[in-house]
């Protein structure tokens, strides 16, 4: 699996996705914002962070960087995309997700473990967890409010593209497990080609035992694993 | 021209058109006593041109020059074996082993952040990051060291709403975690909060780079952020008194952050220094182009000359002086190999940064600023960097402090109500409860190698790729230094030691922050004497030297000195990431140990200063040896695999030490039931602050052979209670008397305090 981690000015997550994809077997290299195309990748990834310092809004600068026309192409032709917290902000910023990611309610930035549960197990990123499985995954984020219009969120929870929920220990999704304010307790949703996953949670920190979880591996192997299977 | 003996013979440097005269006044203004400026003038030879004044009212301020902080430094003990770099660089670095050095410092900010608190605290951040990286090394980890008024008080509540956000923006940006600190409340620093920001790098042992400006002819380049008329002066200001009108005149000389820029800035520098296309590389902090340039020749035997023109500016009009002495943010000073100037550029443009040759380095001795080819400063560099003068003072004593330390405290402590309440009531004091208000602003898992997040004794980072981990934590009781300031440095050093031996980590070496009142007067020189004397004998005790620091004096507003706060930042290495200890209770059914003797000193605790609103009595003493001999045998324990959980036993006494394991992060809480014989009144018992003491947990089947070791160690060791479900509640008794509650009132007391406060009352200025 050759992996592409994007680099923008300001991510700062990138070394972190680079690991996790490296850790689960993948190839994976820098590619700088700058540069053109992607052939040869199987996977592409947008890190976390903090591109163009967030400056205008999260992701709104780095979404006009040269290389999203090749992420944008990438995504239509199918190509396995994920967006992880900065990452999902691009990813809505350009267009490839509906919705968007406005300042946490509190109006403070967060930054604990949170409690995931996997809505949907068909997917690229998700097939190596059980349906309803709960996952215990650090956040880091001002902006993970996600909101979109009553028709989005319709599309979204009719289509069953909402792919992880914040939930509380016993897996409810209630206001009180909602760290950001987030309609639906949305924490990551698909494309309608469930090609594209925007998560604002960060698995490639819950690889390791050593550093308080390894619920997050199961994003990288699956992704691993469909590719591996899937048709030449 | 220098001399060989460093003093210069007259050149002549004709006033600038347009600036001031100099006159005693203005020689006043610019923080310079008659003395010193006749020393100035002996230096030069002459007058110096106002420009020139500037840039000597910048480098002998307290800030850089250390004039009446230095004599006593010298006291402290700088050298062990694995200490690679000790005190005089960006960053003191030891090493670590594997072939890893570990580059580390702690800085403050306090002044910046008493008149804007988000810029000044997150400017902090910015600028020992920037020490971190100009040493090669890549920064790991982050912690803050605060100190407020108490919460009641809007105004406070609006610096420390301020100061969290400040840093916590610039690190999370930056991408930097934040592994622990300390906050403090009281009002001891109502008009002057304390911020200091500590920041850990790791490199590969050959990466190591120091700022010494070598090789004659090669190019100085100023690179990162143009330099702006932000923060001109703000070394001299940081070596004031602030007045209550501060706010309103100082903001010109707070600065003004951009971590965006930064995190670009540390990525080009490191690729720099990988390059090998830069020989030294400096940042441009307190007192900017002066201070890095001028420490830069000084270091390296040589001169430096620049032309001011040449310097990249946000705005037309700058004159020398401003430039000279802009501390505008995220700019560095870099010599560069000559002839590879082109190198330097595509490695800053790659990085959307800019790099301009503003000079060269010479040979002469000289630190020497052109503008359109005049000369308008030419000062030997040596006497500039090193010729500050130092003072050693005299200090007493205050007799007001006297007479609080002799208080009868009896009176005091009987308690109103029960004992019970009195635990509820430290739990849900700020100084004690949880600080997860705090670091859940801060992001504390990027870079995935915390191994160890804040919450617990010290936060610890892995090495990646060996089995190996750094630990790092800051401590400082300052009401402890206030009352007795030998014996309060000492505990503050031993504080930090026990801190760093509770998650399983060797002491190695230490980083200070020296925040004081005004030196000028006795009785606060006598605090700096003491605690540094303090400070000296517990680190040549646990053999952790003083690698660096930082100084702060003149902490005082209208005539009110803080605390004596001499915050002790401490590292610590860890062999086998797989014996990092817990500070929680893991596991129902396991016995609870207390190491060390529970003598009941109660002078300057939390539960005075919470029932009676006293900062008063004798403060715990320290025996130094016995610290050691604690530290060992817990270091040993750990390596033995016999402890479950350890936590380091300081603010609200055993009671809250026992109550803190109990509660852990509040997602897996225990119940105990614990209890101790000794003859002690209760209060002083459950909540007396005595030094020296740790309690841990292990399985029973252990509990004999801790026991044994500590014994070993002659290090006194009890089982004083069992964990148990959180359903049984907690339970501590003292002969006949007794604490008990349950976990959900405790987990409210000691989870809610802080939001409640914060998240509620507005936090606008009242």
């Amino acid at each position: 699996m050759k992996v592409a981690v994007i680099t923008f000015p300001g991510s700062n997550c990138d070394h972190d996705l680079y690991k996790a994809a490296q850790q689960v077997g993948g190839d994976a290299s820098f590619v700088w914002h700058r540069e053109r195309g992607l052939d040869g990748f199987d996977v592409v990834l947008l890190p976390g962070g903090f591109s163009y310092g967030d400056y205008l809004r999260p992701g709104a600068i780095a979404r006009m960087s040269p290389i999203m026309d090749d992420v944008m192409s990438f995504a239509k032709a199918g190509g396995p995309v994920l967006g992880i917290c900065n990452g999902f902000q691009v990813l809505c910023e350009a267009g490839l997700l509906p919705g968007a990611l406005v300042r946490n309610d509190a109006l403070k930035f967060r930054s604990h473990d949170v409690r995931l549960r996997v809505e949907r197990v068909d997917t690229l990123f998700t097939s190596d967890y059980e349906l309803g499985q709960i996952l215990r995954v650090p956040i880091a984020h001002g902006d993970g409010n996600y909101e979109a219009d009553e028709e989005t969120l319709n599309a979204l929870e009719d289509e069953g593209r909402v792919v992880f929920r914040y939930v509380d220990r016993n897996g409810e999704a209630v206001e009180s497990a909602n760290p950001n304010g987030s309609w639906h307790n949305i924490a990551g949703i698909v494309n309608e080609s469930g090609n594209v996953l925007g998560m604002m949670p960060h698995p490639e920190r819950a690889m390791e035992e050593l550093l308080g979880s390894t619920d997050g591996v199961g994003v990288f192997t699956s992704m691993m694993n469909s590719l591996s299977t899937a048709p030449a | 021209m220098s001399k060989a003996d460093g003093t210069a013979t007259a050149t002549p440097v004709p006033p600038r058109a347009g600036d001031p005269e100099i006159t005693p006044e203005v020689v006043a203004d610019h923080g310079l006593s008659e003395d010193e400026y006749a020393r100035v003038c002996s230096v030069m030879g002459r007058e110096p041109t106002f420009t020139e004044l500037g840039v000597f009212s910048a480098m002998w301020s307290e800030h850089c020059g250390y004039k009446n902080s230095k004599r006593l430094l010298r006291l402290l003990p700088t050298r062990a074996p694995w200490v690679i770099q000790g005190p005089g660089e960006n960053a003191g670095v030891i090493d670590v082993g594997d072939g890893y050095a570990l580059a580390f410092k702690i800085e403050s900010h306090n002044h910046p952040s008493a008149v804007e608190p988000y810029q000044g605290s997150a400017t902090g951040v910015g600028g020992i990051l920037r020490d971190i990286f100009t040493m090669g090394a890549r920064p790991v980890a982050v912690l803050d060291s605060l100190r407020f008024g108490d919460l009641d008080s809007g105004r406070v509540r609006y610096l420390f709403d301020g100061v969290v956000k400040g840093v916590g923006d610039y690190g999370n940006c930056v991408g930097i975690p934040n592994i622990g600190g300390e906050v403090v409340f009281d009002r001891g620093y109502e008009g002057n909060p304390i911020v200091n920001a500590m920041c850990l790098g790791l490199m590969k042992r050959e990466e190591l780079i120091t700022a010494a400006a070598s090789g004659v002819g090669n190019p100085l380049m100023a690179v990162g952020a143009r330099t702006g008329r932000d923060g001109i002066h703000g070394a001299t200001f940081a070596s004031e008194e602030l007045s209550e009108d501060a706010d309103e005149s100082s903001r010109p000389q707070v600065q003004v952050g951009d971590p965006f820029t930064e995190k670009l800035l540390l990525e080009a520098s490191l690729e720099l220094i990988a390059s090998g296309a830069i020989s030294a590389i400096q940042d441009m902090g307190a007192a900017g182009i002066t201070s890095s340039a001028s420490e830069m020749a000084g270091r390296g035997g040589s001169g430096v000359e620049m032309e001011m023109t040449d310097v990249p500016v946000r705005e037309d009009g700058m004159t020398p002086y401003e430039i000279l002495l802009s501390e505008s943010q995220e700019r560095m000073l870099v010599v560069a190999e000559k002839g590879r100037e082109g190198e330097v550029h595509r490695i800053l443009e790659k990085w959307e940064l800019e790099a301009a040759v503003i000079g060269r380095v010479t040979d002469d001795g000289m630190f020497r600023v052109l503008e359109n080819g005049k000369v308008v400063a030419d000062i030997p560099a040596l006497p500039l960097t090193d010729g500050c003068p130092t003072y050693e003072r005299e200090g007493v004593e205050s007799a007001e402090i006297i007479g609080l330390r002799d208080m009868d405290l009896s009176e005091h402590l009987i308690p109103e109500g029960d004992l019970s309440k009195s635990l509820l009531l430290l739990l849900g004091s700020p100084n004690v409860a949880s600080k997860q208000w705090i670091y859940h602003q801060y992001d504390t898992t990027v870079r995935t190698s915390t191994a160890v997040r804040p919450g617990g004794d010290a936060g610890v980072v892995r090495i990646r790729g060996t089995q190996r981990a750094v630990a790092a934590t800051t401590d400082c009781n300052g009401r402890f230094v206030y009352l007795q300031p030998k014996t309060g440095a000492m505990a503050a050093v031993a504080e930090a030691a026990r801190n760093l031996v509770c998650v399983g980590a060797m002491p190695t070496a230490i980083t200070n922050n020296l925040n004081f009142g005004n030196p000028l007067k006795a009785h606060i020189y006598y605090q700096l004497r003491e605690a540094v004397l303090g400070m000296r004998d517990a680190c040549a005790a646990f053999e952790t030297p003083v690698t660096g620091g930082n100084v702060s004096l003149f902490n005082e507003t209208d005539g009110k000195a803080i605390y004596p706060t001499p915050v002790i930042g401490m590292v610590g290495v860890i062999d086998d990431v797989d014996r990092i200890t817990p500070n929680a209770f893991r596991n129902e059914g396991d016995d609870i140990v207390l190491l060390g003797e529970n003598t009941g000193e109660i002078g300057g605790s939390e539960y005075l200063y919470v029932t009676a609103a006293l900062v008063a009595g004798e403060p715990p003493s320290v025996d130094l040896e016995g610290e050691k001999r604690l530290q060992q045998a817990m270091l040993s324990l750990t390596h033995e695999g016999l402890v479950t959980a350890a936590h380091d036993c300081s603010q609200g006494g055993l009671a809250c030490t026992l109550a803190e394991m109990a509660l852990g992060d509040g997602e897996e809480p225990f119940g105990v039931e614990a209890g101790i014989d000794d003859e002690l009144r209760p209060v002083v018992s459950l909540f007396g602050e005595a030094q020296g003491r740790i309690v841990l947990s292990c399985n029973p089947a252990s509990t004999g052979a801790v026991l044994a070791s500590a014994e070993r160690y002659a290090v006194p060791a009890r089982k004083i209670g069992t964990v148990l479900g959180a359903d049984r509640g907690f339970t501590l008794k003292v002969r006949d008397a007794s604490v008990s509650a349950s976990l959900a009132e405790m987990t409210e007391a000691y989870f809610q305090a802080i939001p409640k406060i914060m998240d509620v009352s507005p936090t606008a200025e009242s």
